[in-house]
Protein backbone atom coordinates (compact mmCIF):
# COMPACT_ATOMS: atom_id res chain seq x y z
CA UNK A 1 0.00 0.00 0.00
CA UNK A 2 1.54 3.49 -1.00
CA UNK A 3 2.38 5.83 2.37
CA UNK A 4 0.26 8.49 0.33
CA UNK A 5 -1.96 9.28 -2.75
CA UNK A 6 0.44 11.70 -3.90
CA UNK A 7 4.18 12.35 -3.08
CA UNK A 8 6.10 15.83 -3.30
CA UNK A 9 9.89 15.39 -4.20
CA UNK A 10 11.77 19.03 -4.78
CA UNK A 11 14.81 19.81 -6.14
CA UNK A 12 17.08 22.81 -4.49
CA UNK A 13 19.62 22.63 -5.75
CA UNK A 14 21.27 22.02 -9.47
CA UNK A 15 25.20 22.00 -8.78
CA UNK A 16 27.46 23.22 -6.23
CA UNK A 17 27.49 26.77 -6.04
CA UNK A 18 23.94 27.15 -6.80
CA UNK A 19 21.96 29.59 -4.31
CA UNK A 20 20.69 28.75 -0.65
CA UNK A 21 17.51 30.36 -1.72
CA UNK A 22 16.54 27.19 -3.49
CA UNK A 23 16.29 24.80 -0.37
CA UNK A 24 15.65 26.98 1.79
CA UNK A 25 12.93 28.26 0.65
CA UNK A 26 11.05 25.35 -0.37
CA UNK A 27 11.17 24.03 3.06
CA UNK A 28 10.02 27.53 4.09
CA UNK A 29 7.30 28.50 1.90
CA UNK A 30 5.12 25.48 0.72
CA UNK A 31 4.50 21.70 1.38
CA UNK A 32 7.17 19.02 0.72
CA UNK A 33 8.02 15.72 1.53
CA UNK A 34 11.43 15.09 0.38
CA UNK A 35 13.97 17.51 -0.47
CA UNK A 36 16.62 16.36 -3.04
CA UNK A 37 20.27 18.47 -3.68
CA UNK A 38 22.64 17.83 -6.37
CA UNK A 39 25.84 19.28 -5.71
CA UNK A 40 27.74 17.11 -7.93
CA UNK A 41 29.66 17.69 -11.74
CA UNK A 42 32.05 15.81 -13.31
CA UNK A 43 35.02 18.09 -12.16
CA UNK A 44 33.67 18.21 -8.60
CA UNK A 45 34.84 14.94 -7.17
CA UNK A 46 38.50 15.83 -8.42
CA UNK A 47 38.23 18.95 -6.34
CA UNK A 48 37.13 17.58 -3.15
CA UNK A 49 40.22 14.40 -3.66
CA UNK A 50 42.11 17.25 -3.50
CA UNK A 51 40.84 19.16 -0.52
CA UNK A 52 40.38 15.69 1.23
CA UNK A 53 44.53 14.86 0.64
CA UNK A 54 45.47 18.11 2.39
CA UNK A 55 42.80 17.61 5.25
CA UNK A 56 41.29 14.60 5.99
CA UNK A 57 37.61 16.15 7.82
CA UNK A 58 37.67 17.57 3.95
CA UNK A 59 35.88 16.36 0.58
CA UNK A 60 32.48 16.79 0.93
CA UNK A 61 29.76 19.87 -0.05
CA UNK A 62 30.46 22.18 3.04
CA UNK A 63 27.42 23.98 1.48
CA UNK A 64 25.03 21.53 2.01
CA UNK A 65 26.04 21.62 5.71
CA UNK A 66 25.29 24.98 6.06
CA UNK A 67 22.08 24.78 4.16
CA UNK A 68 20.93 21.81 6.73
CA UNK A 69 21.73 24.30 9.41
CA UNK A 70 19.42 26.58 7.86
CA UNK A 71 16.55 24.31 7.22
CA UNK A 72 16.26 21.36 9.84
CA UNK A 73 14.50 22.61 13.10
CA UNK A 74 11.46 23.34 10.04
CA UNK A 75 12.03 20.50 7.87
CA UNK A 76 12.46 17.99 10.85
CA UNK A 77 9.48 19.64 11.81
CA UNK A 78 7.68 19.38 8.56
CA UNK A 79 8.43 15.66 7.97
CA UNK A 80 10.68 16.78 5.03
CA UNK A 81 13.44 14.02 4.49
CA UNK A 82 16.65 15.55 2.65
CA UNK A 83 18.29 13.01 0.28
CA UNK A 84 21.49 15.15 -0.67
CA UNK A 85 24.42 13.73 -3.05
CA UNK A 86 27.10 16.27 -0.76
CA UNK A 87 29.05 13.62 0.60
CA UNK A 88 31.19 13.30 -2.36
CA UNK A 89 34.33 12.02 -1.73
CA UNK A 90 34.29 11.75 2.13
CA UNK A 91 30.79 10.92 3.06
CA UNK A 92 31.15 10.04 6.57
CA UNK A 93 32.88 13.27 7.13
CA UNK A 94 30.20 15.08 6.43
CA UNK A 95 28.29 12.89 8.31
CA UNK A 96 30.56 13.96 11.20
CA UNK A 97 29.77 17.70 10.48
CA UNK A 98 25.95 17.06 10.03
CA UNK A 99 25.98 15.18 13.70
CA UNK A 100 27.16 18.39 14.91
CA UNK A 101 25.09 20.81 13.70
CA UNK A 102 22.25 18.58 14.96
CA UNK A 103 23.70 18.87 18.27
CA UNK A 104 24.33 22.19 17.99
CA UNK A 105 20.73 23.07 17.15
CA UNK A 106 19.33 20.54 19.66
CA UNK A 107 16.69 19.24 17.40
CA UNK A 108 17.58 15.86 18.21
CA UNK A 109 16.41 12.28 16.89
CA UNK A 110 17.74 13.04 13.47
CA UNK A 111 18.47 9.70 11.57
CA UNK A 112 21.29 10.12 9.39
CA UNK A 113 22.40 7.62 6.76
CA UNK A 114 25.40 7.00 4.64
CA UNK A 115 25.62 5.70 1.27
CA UNK A 116 29.30 4.85 0.41
CA UNK A 117 31.14 2.32 -2.47
CA UNK A 118 31.03 4.97 -5.38
CA UNK A 119 34.41 5.83 -4.51
CA UNK A 120 36.64 3.25 -6.41
CA UNK A 121 40.04 5.61 -6.65
CA UNK A 122 41.95 2.99 -4.35
CA UNK A 123 40.80 -0.34 -6.28
CA UNK A 124 41.75 0.72 -9.41
CA UNK A 125 45.42 -0.67 -9.57
CA UNK A 126 43.57 -4.01 -8.54
CA UNK A 127 40.50 -3.40 -11.62
CA UNK A 128 43.01 -3.34 -13.87
CA UNK A 129 44.90 -5.78 -12.93
CA UNK A 130 41.84 -7.94 -12.64
CA UNK A 131 41.26 -7.50 -16.40
CA UNK A 132 38.74 -4.64 -16.60
CA UNK A 133 40.30 -2.29 -19.09
CA UNK A 134 37.96 1.11 -18.08
CA UNK A 135 38.65 2.15 -21.19
CA UNK A 136 37.54 5.89 -22.20
CA UNK A 137 34.27 5.83 -23.54
CA UNK A 138 34.96 8.76 -25.97
CA UNK A 139 37.97 7.71 -27.81
CA UNK A 140 39.10 3.51 -26.60
CA UNK A 141 41.89 4.24 -25.07
CA UNK A 142 42.68 2.45 -21.97
CA UNK A 143 43.26 3.52 -18.63
CA UNK A 144 46.65 1.96 -17.60
CA UNK A 145 47.42 5.16 -19.86
CA UNK A 146 46.65 7.71 -17.06
CA UNK A 147 46.66 5.68 -14.33
CA UNK A 148 49.22 7.62 -12.48
CA UNK A 149 47.66 11.00 -13.09
CA UNK A 150 44.00 10.00 -11.63
CA UNK A 151 42.73 12.07 -9.43
CA UNK A 152 39.39 10.12 -8.77
CA UNK A 153 37.27 7.64 -10.04
CA UNK A 154 33.44 7.38 -9.16
CA UNK A 155 30.60 5.10 -10.04
CA UNK A 156 27.40 6.96 -10.87
CA UNK A 157 25.62 4.41 -8.42
CA UNK A 158 21.97 4.48 -8.10
CA UNK A 159 18.82 4.41 -6.11
CA UNK A 160 19.06 1.16 -4.97
CA UNK A 161 20.99 1.92 -1.27
CA UNK A 162 18.92 5.66 -1.11
CA UNK A 163 15.87 3.35 -0.97
CA UNK A 164 17.15 0.96 1.63
CA UNK A 165 18.51 4.17 3.11
CA UNK A 166 14.43 5.44 3.49
CA UNK A 167 13.47 2.16 4.65
CA UNK A 168 15.41 2.26 7.53
CA UNK A 169 13.78 5.68 8.22
CA UNK A 170 17.22 7.87 7.56
CA UNK A 171 15.44 11.74 8.01
CA UNK A 172 18.85 12.64 6.29
CA UNK A 173 20.79 10.37 3.47
CA UNK A 174 23.83 11.45 2.50
CA UNK A 175 25.50 9.91 -0.70
CA UNK A 176 28.89 10.13 -2.79
CA UNK A 177 28.18 9.83 -6.41
CA UNK A 178 24.72 8.76 -6.70
CA UNK A 179 23.04 9.67 -10.17
CA UNK A 180 21.48 12.92 -10.01
CA UNK A 181 18.16 11.60 -10.91
CA UNK A 182 18.06 8.68 -9.11
CA UNK A 183 17.80 11.38 -6.27
CA UNK A 184 14.11 11.46 -7.15
CA UNK A 185 13.99 7.84 -8.11
CA UNK A 186 14.44 6.85 -4.71
CA UNK A 187 11.70 8.27 -2.59
CA UNK A 188 9.09 7.31 -5.15
CA UNK A 189 10.47 3.83 -5.12
CA UNK A 190 10.50 4.07 -1.32
CA UNK A 191 7.04 5.68 -1.08
CA UNK A 192 5.00 3.54 -3.68
CA UNK A 193 6.96 0.55 -3.34
CA UNK A 194 8.00 0.49 -6.75
CA UNK A 195 9.92 -3.21 -7.45
CA UNK A 196 13.25 -2.44 -9.59
CA UNK A 197 11.33 -4.81 -12.41
CA UNK A 198 8.61 -1.71 -12.41
CA UNK A 199 10.70 -0.24 -15.61
CA UNK A 200 8.06 2.29 -16.81
CA UNK A 201 7.79 3.71 -13.53
CA UNK A 202 10.94 3.59 -12.94
CA UNK A 203 11.69 5.53 -16.12
CA UNK A 204 8.89 8.47 -15.20
CA UNK A 205 10.41 8.86 -12.19
CA UNK A 206 13.96 9.33 -14.05
CA UNK A 207 12.42 11.76 -16.24
CA UNK A 208 10.57 13.56 -12.95
CA UNK A 209 14.30 13.79 -11.75
CA UNK A 210 15.80 14.54 -14.85
CA UNK A 211 13.39 17.94 -15.00
CA UNK A 212 14.31 18.71 -11.43
CA UNK A 213 17.63 18.45 -11.14
CA UNK A 214 18.81 21.83 -12.71
CA UNK A 215 16.89 23.18 -9.99
CA UNK A 216 15.31 26.85 -12.02
CA UNK A 217 16.09 25.47 -15.43
CA UNK A 218 12.69 24.28 -15.30
CA UNK A 219 10.86 26.81 -13.60
CA UNK A 220 11.66 29.99 -15.92
CA UNK A 221 15.45 30.01 -15.45
CA UNK A 222 17.41 30.18 -18.42
CA UNK A 223 14.28 30.05 -20.63
CA UNK A 224 14.24 31.67 -24.31
CA UNK A 225 10.97 33.77 -23.98
CA UNK A 226 12.42 35.42 -20.51
CA UNK A 227 10.60 38.62 -20.57
CA UNK A 228 7.47 36.35 -19.95
CA UNK A 229 8.64 35.84 -16.67
CA UNK A 230 7.10 36.46 -13.67
CA UNK A 231 9.51 37.56 -10.62
CA UNK A 232 12.66 36.06 -11.28
CA UNK A 233 14.35 37.24 -8.45
CA UNK A 234 12.17 35.10 -5.98
CA UNK A 235 11.91 32.30 -8.52
CA UNK A 236 10.30 28.86 -7.16
CA UNK A 237 12.50 25.72 -7.30
CA UNK A 238 10.93 22.42 -9.02
CA UNK A 239 8.39 20.45 -7.11
CA UNK A 240 7.27 17.40 -8.39
CA UNK A 241 3.43 16.10 -7.05
CA UNK A 242 3.85 12.20 -8.10
CA UNK A 243 1.20 9.15 -8.10
CA UNK A 244 1.46 5.74 -7.49
CA UNK A 245 0.92 4.90 -11.15
CA UNK A 246 4.01 6.68 -12.47
CA UNK A 247 2.49 10.20 -13.64
CA UNK A 248 3.47 13.35 -11.99
CA UNK A 249 2.89 17.20 -12.43
CA UNK A 250 6.17 19.63 -12.17
CA UNK A 251 4.85 22.88 -10.14
CA UNK A 252 6.19 25.08 -7.63
CA UNK A 253 5.15 26.43 -4.42
CA UNK A 254 1.94 29.25 -4.77
CA UNK A 255 3.37 32.35 -4.23
CA UNK A 256 6.77 31.91 -5.53
CA UNK A 257 8.48 33.41 -8.77
CA UNK A 258 9.15 31.62 -12.10
CA UNK A 259 6.99 29.77 -14.65
CA UNK A 260 6.28 26.21 -15.03
CA UNK A 261 4.69 25.67 -18.86
CA UNK A 262 5.39 23.19 -21.58
CA UNK A 263 7.66 24.95 -22.90
CA UNK A 264 10.20 25.09 -19.80
CA UNK A 265 9.33 21.81 -18.93
CA UNK A 266 10.85 20.65 -22.40
CA UNK A 267 13.27 23.18 -22.44
CA UNK A 268 14.97 21.29 -20.00
CA UNK A 269 13.84 17.56 -21.41
CA UNK A 270 16.34 18.47 -24.27
CA UNK A 271 19.09 19.94 -21.93
CA UNK A 272 22.31 17.02 -22.00
CA UNK A 273 20.31 14.72 -23.59
CA UNK A 274 21.95 12.44 -26.17
CA UNK A 275 19.68 9.78 -27.99
CA UNK A 276 16.41 10.73 -26.57
CA UNK A 277 15.29 7.08 -26.86
CA UNK A 278 17.79 5.70 -24.54
CA UNK A 279 18.30 7.58 -21.44
CA UNK A 280 20.78 5.76 -19.49
CA UNK A 281 20.99 5.55 -15.52
CA UNK A 282 21.78 3.00 -13.57
CA UNK A 283 18.05 2.34 -12.73
CA UNK A 284 16.56 2.01 -16.03
CA UNK A 285 16.69 2.65 -19.59
CA UNK A 286 14.30 5.78 -20.11
CA UNK A 287 12.44 6.60 -23.45
CA UNK A 288 11.74 10.67 -23.78
CA UNK A 289 10.39 9.93 -27.08
CA UNK A 290 7.65 8.38 -25.03
CA UNK A 291 6.71 11.55 -22.81
CA UNK A 292 3.54 13.20 -23.20
CA UNK A 293 3.29 16.68 -21.54
CA UNK A 294 0.17 18.78 -20.62
CA UNK A 295 -0.18 22.10 -19.12
CA UNK A 296 -2.60 21.21 -16.15
CA UNK A 297 -2.99 24.27 -14.97
CA UNK A 298 -1.34 27.52 -14.29
CA UNK A 299 2.28 26.45 -12.97
CA UNK A 300 1.30 22.95 -13.32
CA UNK A 301 2.45 20.66 -16.46
CA UNK A 302 1.46 17.10 -16.11
CA UNK A 303 3.95 14.48 -17.48
CA UNK A 304 2.70 10.94 -18.18
CA UNK A 305 2.94 7.95 -20.81
CA UNK A 306 6.64 7.45 -20.23
CA UNK A 307 8.33 4.00 -20.91
CA UNK A 308 11.53 2.18 -19.75
CA UNK A 309 13.54 -0.79 -20.09
CA UNK A 310 16.00 -2.85 -18.10
CA UNK A 311 18.93 -1.08 -16.94
CA UNK A 312 22.48 -2.10 -18.86
CA UNK A 313 24.56 -4.15 -16.84
CA UNK A 314 27.02 -1.73 -16.47
CA UNK A 315 27.56 1.29 -14.08
CA UNK A 316 29.11 4.46 -15.77
CA UNK A 317 32.04 5.70 -13.84
CA UNK A 318 33.68 9.49 -13.67
CA UNK A 319 37.22 9.30 -13.70
CA UNK A 320 39.52 12.24 -13.38
CA UNK A 321 43.06 12.61 -14.03
CA UNK A 322 45.67 15.73 -14.35
CA UNK A 323 46.39 16.75 -17.65
CA UNK A 324 48.31 19.86 -17.83
CA UNK A 325 48.32 23.32 -16.62
CA UNK A 326 46.36 26.25 -18.06
CA UNK A 327 45.83 30.24 -17.14
CA UNK A 328 43.74 33.00 -18.11
CA UNK A 329 44.01 36.65 -17.39
CA UNK A 330 41.57 39.70 -18.61
CA UNK A 331 42.15 43.45 -18.99
CA UNK A 332 39.64 46.06 -20.49
CA UNK A 333 40.65 47.83 -23.88
CA UNK A 334 38.87 51.14 -23.80
CA UNK A 335 38.12 52.67 -27.16
CA UNK A 336 39.08 54.35 -29.72
CA UNK A 337 40.26 51.74 -31.86
CA UNK A 338 39.52 49.28 -29.17
CA UNK A 339 40.10 45.73 -31.21
CA UNK A 340 42.80 47.08 -32.77
CA UNK A 341 44.34 47.86 -29.93
CA UNK A 342 43.55 44.53 -27.85
CA UNK A 343 45.05 42.65 -31.16
CA UNK A 344 48.46 44.34 -30.32
CA UNK A 345 48.37 43.69 -27.02
CA UNK A 346 47.31 40.21 -27.41
CA UNK A 347 50.61 39.98 -29.71
CA UNK A 348 52.60 41.72 -27.32
CA UNK A 349 52.13 39.39 -24.43
CA UNK A 350 53.03 36.84 -26.52
CA UNK A 351 56.09 37.63 -27.68
CA UNK A 352 57.61 39.03 -24.46
CA UNK A 353 57.09 35.52 -23.14
CA UNK A 354 58.75 34.14 -26.31
CA UNK A 355 61.71 36.46 -25.58
CA UNK A 356 61.80 34.31 -22.26
CA UNK A 357 61.39 30.94 -23.89
CA UNK A 358 57.97 30.70 -23.38
CA UNK A 359 56.79 29.31 -26.19
CA UNK A 360 53.23 28.82 -27.02
CA UNK A 361 51.65 26.89 -30.39
CA UNK A 362 48.67 28.16 -31.48
CA UNK A 363 46.32 25.53 -30.44
CA UNK A 364 47.88 26.01 -26.67
CA UNK A 365 46.75 29.76 -27.05
CA UNK A 366 43.81 31.57 -26.26
CA UNK A 367 43.21 35.07 -27.32
CA UNK A 368 38.95 36.83 -26.70
CA UNK A 369 38.23 39.77 -27.39
CA UNK A 370 35.11 39.81 -25.47
CA UNK A 371 32.12 42.35 -26.85
CA UNK A 372 32.71 41.05 -30.96
CA UNK A 373 30.56 38.22 -30.69
CA UNK A 374 32.94 35.16 -29.31
CA UNK A 375 30.10 33.22 -28.36
CA UNK A 376 28.38 33.46 -31.70
CA UNK A 377 31.53 33.90 -34.16
CA UNK A 378 30.83 33.27 -37.28
CA UNK A 379 27.08 33.19 -36.38
CA UNK A 380 26.02 36.88 -35.91
CA UNK A 381 27.93 40.14 -37.34
CA UNK A 382 30.33 41.83 -34.84
CA UNK A 383 29.88 45.38 -34.22
CA UNK A 384 32.04 46.84 -36.73
CA UNK A 385 33.66 49.18 -33.77
CA UNK A 386 32.65 48.07 -30.16
CA UNK A 387 33.22 51.33 -27.51
CA UNK A 388 35.29 48.78 -25.62
CA UNK A 389 36.66 45.21 -25.27
CA UNK A 390 37.97 43.19 -22.91
CA UNK A 391 40.71 40.71 -23.53
CA UNK A 392 41.08 37.66 -22.64
CA UNK A 393 44.45 35.90 -23.03
CA UNK A 394 45.54 32.72 -21.57
CA UNK A 395 47.62 29.46 -22.76
CA UNK A 396 47.77 25.97 -21.68
CA UNK A 397 50.44 23.07 -21.55
CA UNK A 398 52.06 20.58 -19.73
CA UNK A 399 54.62 22.99 -18.47
CA UNK A 400 53.99 25.18 -15.80
CA UNK A 401 56.49 27.13 -15.69
CA UNK A 402 55.86 28.58 -18.92
CA UNK A 403 52.44 28.95 -18.20
CA UNK A 404 53.18 31.06 -15.02
CA UNK A 405 55.91 33.22 -17.61
CA UNK A 406 52.97 33.89 -20.06
CA UNK A 407 50.96 35.03 -16.81
CA UNK A 408 53.51 38.14 -15.98
CA UNK A 409 53.38 39.58 -19.01
CA UNK A 410 49.46 40.78 -19.07
CA UNK A 411 49.26 43.34 -16.27
CA UNK A 412 52.49 45.08 -17.59
CA UNK A 413 50.76 46.09 -20.75
CA UNK A 414 49.23 48.68 -18.46
CA UNK A 415 52.52 50.65 -18.96
CA UNK A 416 53.53 49.12 -21.93
CA UNK A 417 51.11 48.61 -24.23
CA UNK A 418 48.77 50.88 -26.43
CA UNK A 419 47.06 53.89 -24.48
CA UNK A 420 43.46 53.08 -22.88
CA UNK A 421 44.42 49.44 -21.09
CA UNK A 422 43.00 49.05 -17.89
CA UNK A 423 40.66 46.42 -15.70
CA UNK A 424 43.52 44.33 -14.47
CA UNK A 425 41.41 43.05 -11.03
CA UNK A 426 42.80 39.91 -10.13
CA UNK A 427 46.70 40.23 -10.05
CA UNK A 428 48.73 38.03 -12.38
CA UNK A 429 46.92 34.67 -13.49
CA UNK A 430 48.63 31.49 -11.81
CA UNK A 431 48.72 28.24 -13.92
CA UNK A 432 46.37 26.02 -12.25
CA UNK A 433 45.30 22.67 -12.75
CA UNK A 434 44.16 21.12 -15.79
CA UNK A 435 41.89 17.62 -15.06
CA UNK A 436 40.46 15.84 -17.06
CA UNK A 437 37.50 13.84 -17.59
CA UNK A 438 37.93 10.27 -18.28
CA UNK A 439 34.89 8.20 -18.63
CA UNK A 440 34.13 4.58 -18.34
CA UNK A 441 31.78 1.48 -17.81
CA UNK A 442 32.08 -1.01 -15.12
CA UNK A 443 30.24 -4.51 -14.60
CA UNK A 444 27.64 -3.97 -11.66
CA UNK A 445 28.43 -6.88 -9.78
CA UNK A 446 32.10 -5.32 -9.57
CA UNK A 447 30.99 -2.48 -7.56
CA UNK A 448 28.78 -2.69 -3.83
CA UNK A 449 27.80 -0.59 -2.35
CA UNK A 450 27.31 0.00 1.77
CA UNK A 451 24.46 1.45 3.92
CA UNK A 452 24.83 2.82 7.37
CA UNK A 453 22.33 4.97 9.55
CA UNK A 454 22.70 6.31 12.90
CA UNK A 455 20.63 8.10 15.20
CA UNK A 456 21.93 11.70 16.25
CA UNK A 457 20.38 12.40 19.16
CA UNK B 1 8.77 32.47 -49.57
CA UNK B 2 9.82 34.68 -46.34
CA UNK B 3 13.46 34.85 -44.66
CA UNK B 4 12.55 34.38 -40.89
CA UNK B 5 15.04 33.31 -37.93
CA UNK B 6 14.73 30.36 -36.22
CA UNK B 7 13.13 32.54 -33.30
CA UNK B 8 10.14 32.71 -34.85
CA UNK B 9 9.43 29.18 -34.96
CA UNK B 10 11.16 27.63 -31.60
CA UNK B 11 12.75 27.99 -28.66
CA UNK B 12 15.73 25.99 -27.42
CA UNK B 13 18.54 25.17 -24.97
CA UNK B 14 22.32 24.18 -24.48
CA UNK B 15 24.57 22.54 -22.55
CA UNK B 16 28.08 20.52 -22.76
CA UNK B 17 28.50 17.11 -23.19
CA UNK B 18 32.25 15.99 -22.92
CA UNK B 19 33.86 18.55 -25.43
CA UNK B 20 30.85 18.57 -27.30
CA UNK B 21 27.84 20.59 -26.49
CA UNK B 22 24.38 19.42 -27.12
CA UNK B 23 21.72 21.77 -28.45
CA UNK B 24 17.56 20.71 -28.37
CA UNK B 25 15.71 22.52 -30.79
CA UNK B 26 11.75 23.00 -29.83
CA UNK B 27 9.00 23.64 -32.20
CA UNK B 28 6.18 26.20 -31.29
CA UNK B 29 4.18 24.11 -33.36
CA UNK B 30 3.49 20.79 -34.91
CA UNK B 31 3.98 22.18 -38.66
CA UNK B 32 6.85 23.91 -37.61
CA UNK B 33 8.43 20.63 -36.52
CA UNK B 34 7.90 19.33 -39.42
CA UNK B 35 9.17 22.11 -41.20
CA UNK B 36 12.60 21.93 -39.33
CA UNK B 37 12.72 18.12 -39.34
CA UNK B 38 13.14 18.51 -43.36
CA UNK B 39 15.22 21.62 -43.41
CA UNK B 40 17.14 21.67 -40.03
CA UNK B 41 19.93 18.98 -41.46
CA UNK B 42 22.67 18.08 -39.67
CA UNK B 43 25.01 19.64 -42.65
CA UNK B 44 23.42 22.91 -42.27
CA UNK B 45 24.16 22.88 -38.36
CA UNK B 46 27.30 21.70 -38.85
CA UNK B 47 27.86 24.98 -41.50
CA UNK B 48 25.88 27.66 -39.01
CA UNK B 49 28.66 26.78 -36.22
CA UNK B 50 31.16 26.29 -38.53
CA UNK B 51 33.53 28.14 -36.66
CA UNK B 52 32.28 26.68 -33.07
CA UNK B 53 32.25 23.38 -33.77
CA UNK B 54 35.23 21.80 -35.20
CA UNK B 55 33.60 18.12 -35.23
CA UNK B 56 30.71 16.19 -36.25
CA UNK B 57 27.39 17.13 -35.77
CA UNK B 58 24.54 14.02 -34.92
CA UNK B 59 20.78 15.17 -34.93
CA UNK B 60 17.96 13.14 -32.88
CA UNK B 61 13.94 13.46 -33.92
CA UNK B 62 11.74 13.45 -30.53
CA UNK B 63 8.48 14.52 -32.41
CA UNK B 64 6.19 13.63 -29.31
CA UNK B 65 8.47 17.15 -28.04
CA UNK B 66 8.37 18.76 -31.16
CA UNK B 67 12.15 18.34 -30.59
CA UNK B 68 15.23 18.10 -32.32
CA UNK B 69 18.41 17.31 -30.47
CA UNK B 70 22.20 18.09 -31.83
CA UNK B 71 25.06 17.22 -30.35
CA UNK B 72 28.08 19.67 -31.79
CA UNK B 73 31.02 17.51 -31.20
CA UNK B 74 34.46 19.25 -30.54
CA UNK B 75 32.74 22.47 -30.02
CA UNK B 76 33.84 23.78 -26.70
CA UNK B 77 37.82 24.28 -26.77
CA UNK B 78 39.11 20.68 -25.09
CA UNK B 79 35.49 20.93 -22.54
CA UNK B 80 35.83 20.41 -18.82
CA UNK B 81 38.57 22.17 -17.00
CA UNK B 82 40.36 21.91 -20.12
CA UNK B 83 39.07 24.37 -22.40
CA UNK B 84 40.04 28.65 -22.24
CA UNK B 85 36.81 29.94 -23.66
CA UNK B 86 34.50 32.09 -22.35
CA UNK B 87 31.73 29.43 -23.34
CA UNK B 88 33.60 26.47 -22.03
CA UNK B 89 29.96 24.74 -21.60
CA UNK B 90 28.04 25.58 -24.94
CA UNK B 91 25.81 27.22 -22.85
CA UNK B 92 24.92 30.10 -25.12
CA UNK B 93 24.45 27.88 -28.70
CA UNK B 94 21.09 27.31 -28.14
CA UNK B 95 20.60 30.98 -28.84
CA UNK B 96 23.06 30.82 -31.91
CA UNK B 97 21.13 28.38 -33.31
CA UNK B 98 18.26 30.71 -32.90
CA UNK B 99 19.48 33.28 -34.68
CA UNK B 100 20.06 31.19 -37.81
CA UNK B 101 18.17 32.77 -40.71
CA UNK B 102 15.91 30.39 -43.29
CA UNK B 103 13.94 30.42 -46.06
CA UNK B 104 9.56 29.58 -44.96
CA UNK B 105 6.89 29.24 -47.27
CA UNK B 106 4.52 32.02 -47.23
CA UNK B 107 1.66 29.80 -45.21
CA UNK B 108 4.00 28.35 -42.34
CA UNK B 109 2.85 29.40 -39.50
CA UNK B 110 4.71 31.75 -36.85
CA UNK B 111 5.17 31.83 -33.17
CA UNK B 112 3.44 30.40 -30.49
CA UNK B 113 -0.16 28.54 -31.72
Amino acid sequence: MPRRDKVLVANGQGFWGDSILGPVRLVREGPLHYLTLDYLAEVTMSIMQKLKSRDPAAGYATDFVRMVERVLPEAKAKGVRIIANAGGVNPQACREALAQVVKKLGVGGVRIAVVEGDDILADLPGLLAGGEALRNMDDGRELAEVLGRVSSANVYIGARPIVEALAQDADIVVTGRATDPSLVVAPLMHEFGWSFDDHDKLAAATVAGHIVECGAQCTGGNYVSWRDVPDMARIGYPVVEAAADGSFVVTKHEGTGGLVNVETVSSQLVYEMGDPRRYLTPDCVADFSSIRLEQEGPDRVRVSGIRGAAPTPTYKVSISYHDGYKAVGQLTIAGPDAVAKARLCAEIVFARAAMDGAVFAEEERLVELVGTNVCHAGIAAAPAEPAEVVLRIGAKGPDRKKIDRLGMEIVPLVTSGPPGVTGFAGGRPKATDIVSYWPALIAKEKVTTRVSVEEVK
Amino acid sequence: MARVKLFDLAYARSGDKGDGSNVGIIAYRPEGYEFLRRELTAERVKEHFREICLGAVDRYEAPNLLALNFILHDSLGGGGSESLKTDAQGKTHGLGLLMMEIEVPDDLPLGRA
